[in-house]
């Protein structure tokens, strides 16, 4: 039967031979693996769904849904006998919800692998995730609430020769919607743990990490005007150090010039640099530490913008927000063409008997970072070489990206009340971060009070009080949460978001959702009904954008 | 269409001799985590001896999982002489937060096994849609129950799973 609609399976035919030909020889190891013994291995998954009504609502700005229902869902299922791991996973937009990208559309397998480890050497055929280090030249990963994902499909080898050493060899081609990025992405990884190699170093108090890694991609130069490169090489090599309380990281990655859609095309090399160091103690921990990033967009695109086909993973050194006002108003993200920035977190736990400790000690986490441009000078010789710019590794610029101050005080009250108060204030270069030309700074402080009173052993209800006021952008803001939940199955939930200083009067508006939530082991429905507030929702650094909505929706997640 | 059914049939294939086995309770993927201190940690080496393992998938950016685990950790002298039950977080931050893992635990003083699972390689494994998201263990290291999302409370119920456990009693639920 010859299907038109070729988004039922968007692989080519010759990933289709290939994945037929994945699943026989899967078949085919199983069953002769059954004839063996009586372990016939286990098969296991989880699945989510989301389902979303829209609701027609003007007043917000809710996009208009003709299809008015919108869904997304996943399942993995994955196979494990002994050493032998095979997997899939299904995935189905009929149409990708709001705020997702509509590159996800229709239904497929994008992600099937199979993978064996014998002796120390480790397998992958098929797709993977992969990370290098922190992942400065290279990470590949997946966060499904995002829609982001830029799985590899090609061949990992992993290879430890002797203990304390890790050998990593990974090609392929990185996952963009149901299709395939244009480049090839090639990469080595040799990590050396210090302390392993030998009785003597294990002896040792000190322990150290030193790891190395190459990563070049291939796309092809069909550019009318500029001579690119085909072939983009970076290397990293990293260098961690820990004794006692004491411990310190080290990151630094380099990469040849790429010129690219994120960087106008400029020749210039990239640079990035992570360091970090933390002493902790029993109640006492401390870090501290510092990036820079200079022009280090890397993709295995030169043309692709958003979350699209990255390489590597360059997350914010901010502190990330949970409470609805900090977090998803004013989120800070990672400017890949030049920042620098540091951040300082300190948490205490104050000991029981205390004044300040009470009856059960009180716990205390005060967190600051900020990000500032780097200082470049530029060289004006965009019709000649086109490096762009030259910038001294350690000086910052001027510019002010982001500044966040923030204190949180975590007390057990009594028996019954528990408390989370919260103060954050926020200096966010909208104009920067969001790229919203003529938006300028945002200056805002955000107080927040989560109360939860327990009621019985099973049930108690929390509050969340929070505000949030500016001059700028949309002025202020007041949330209000009150939830009930009743272990281990239950929770119910209001939530009221009002904009009540917006400078237009009309668009005071209260944003009002109502939740119900039901879970049984690893089964969990939640209905949610209301308006939603436009939002920048964000993991790990990496955001999407989602657009205001009124309806219903259902999420379904379960394991098994 | 043909595609699909396929797969359906290889699938049906594969879980046949799986599901014609009575039901046997499955162990710890293989996959590989980072304890705090930069060595590796082979999820298969997961013990404690014969008695009962509770472990749950957290993050430092997660409000429930930190409840969950911080109201465990003031019962876990109390759960551990108990029951001799082992408590394992599994830290699914990425290079944003690992970092502020380890402080954060000694922070809170936590006694707990804590790795990092920095790329979630064994929440994939796991099949952890999101976090918190717990386990429980018998002593052959079987995991017989599993739980999605943190409530106030949760943790008398999972204390009294344990006590069945460590007793050798089967949990049926």
């Amino acid at each position: 039967m010859k299907n038109k609609n070729a988004i039922f399976i968007p692989l080519k035919n010759s990933n289709l031979l290939c994945l037929s030909t994945f699943i026989f020889c899967a078949i085919f190891c199983s069953s002769s693996v059954f004839s063996q013994d009586k372990d016939v291995g286990s098969i296991h998954g989880n699945f989510q769904t989301d389902v979303q009504y829209y609701n027609v609502d003007t007043v917000i700005g809710a996009p208009i849904v003709p299809e008015k229902l919108l869904m997304n869902g996943f399942a993995n299922i994955i196979y494990t006998k002994g050493n032998f791991n095979a997997g899939l996973r299904y995935e189905s937009y009929m149409n990708a919800l709001q705020g997702f990208d509509p590159g996800f559309k229709g239904n497929g397998i994008p992600f099937r692998y199979a993978s064996y480890s014998l002796d120390g050497l480790d397998v992958t055929v098929g797709n993977f995730y992969e990370q290098f280090g922190t992942g400065l030249i290279l990470r590949t990963y997946e966060e499904r609430g995002l829609g982001y994902d830029n799985a590899f499909d090609g061949i990992r080898v992993k290879y430890s020769p002797l203990s304390g050493i890790y050998l990593k060899g990974i090609i392929g081609r990185q996952r963009l919607f149901f299709d395939y990025g244009p480049g090839i992405v090639r990469g080595i990884d040799g990590e050396i743990m210090l302390n392993e190699l030998s009785e003597y170093f294990s002896e040792m108090k000190t322990r150290i990490t030193v790891g190395a890694s190459f990563v070049s991609k291939f796309q092809r130069d069909q550019d009318p005007i500029y001579n690119l490169p085909e072939n983009v090489g970076s290397f990293g090599g990293r260098l961690n150090i820990s004794r006692g309380k004491i411990s310190l990281l080290s990151e630094y990655a380099y990469k040849i010039n790429d010129p690219s859609a994120v960087n106008q095309y400029i020749y210039r090399h990239g640079e990035a640099m992570f360091l970090s160091a933390s002493y902790s103690q029993k109640g006492l921990g401390i870090v501290i530490a510092a990036k820079r990033i200079d022009n280090m967009n890397f993709r295995s695109d030169r043309n692709a913008t958003a979350n699209n086909l990255n390489i590597n993973f360059l997350p914010a050194l901010t502190k990330q927000h949970v409470y609805n006002l900090a977090a998803t108003l004013y989120p800070y993200a990672t400017q890949f063409n030049g920042e620098m920035g540091i951040q300082g977190d300190l948490i205490y736990t104050i000991k029981k008997g205390t004044l300040l400790g009470g009856k059960y000690g009180t716990g205390l986490n005060i967190n600051y970072s900020a990000v500032n441009n780097i200082h470049t000078v530029p060289l004006d010789d965009l019709n000649e070489k086109r490096i762009g710019y030259t910038s001294d590794f350690f000086t910052p610029g001027d510019e002010v990206f982001f500044r966040d101050f923030n204190v949180e005080l975590t007390k057990k009250i009594s028996k019954r009340i528990k408390m989370n108060l919260m103060y954050v204030n926020f200096v966010y270069n909208m104009e920067v971060v969001q790229g919203l030309g003529g938006k300028g700074t945002v200056y805002a402080d955000v107080a927040i009070a989560d109360i939860s009173f327990k009621l019985s052993d099973k049930s108690s209800i929390r509050t969340e009080l929070q505000s949030l006021t500016t001059k700028q952008d949309l002025g202020n803001w007041a949330t209000g949460i009150l939830e009930y939940t009743y272990s281990p199955s239950w929770f119910v939930a209001v939530m009221d978001q009002y904009n009540y200083g917006n400078t237009n009067p009309d668009q005071r508006i209260h944003y009002v959702t109502g939740s119900v939530g039901y879970t049984k082991k690893a089964n969990r429905f939640m209905l949610t009904y209301g308006r939603q507030r436009a939002g920048i929702f964000c993991i790990g650094g990496v955001c999407r954008n989602v657009p205001a909505s009124n309806g219903l929706t259902l999420t379904i997640t379960s394991s098994f | 269409m043909k595609f699909l059914s396929i797969i359906f049939a290889s699938l049906l294939f594969v879980l046949n001799p799986v599901l014609a086995q009575e039901s046997k309770a499955r162990k710890i993927p293989a996959s590989e985590l980072k304890t705090l201190d930069g060595k590796t940690f082979h999820t298969e080496n997961f013990s404690n001896n014969g008695k009962p393992i509770f472990i749950s998938f957290w993050a430092t950016w997660c409000s429930p999982c930190k409840k969950e685990l911080n109201a465990i950790a003031e019962r876990y002298e109390e759960w551990q002489e108990q029951t001799g039950v082992k408590v394992i977080a599994i830290s699914i931050d990425d290079a944003r937060n690992t970092n502020k893992v380890g402080p954060y635990v000694n922070g809170r003083n936590w006694e707990f096994e804590v790795y990092l699972d920095t790329n979630q390689d064994f929440k994939r494994a796991m099949n952890v849609n999101n976090v918190p998201h717990s386990f429980l263990l018998n002593g052959n290291g079987e995991i017989v129950w599993q739980h999605n999302s943190y409530s106030d409370g949760d943790e008398i119920k999972i204390y009294e799973l344990i006590k069945k456990l460590a007793a050798g009693e089967k949990i049926e639920e």
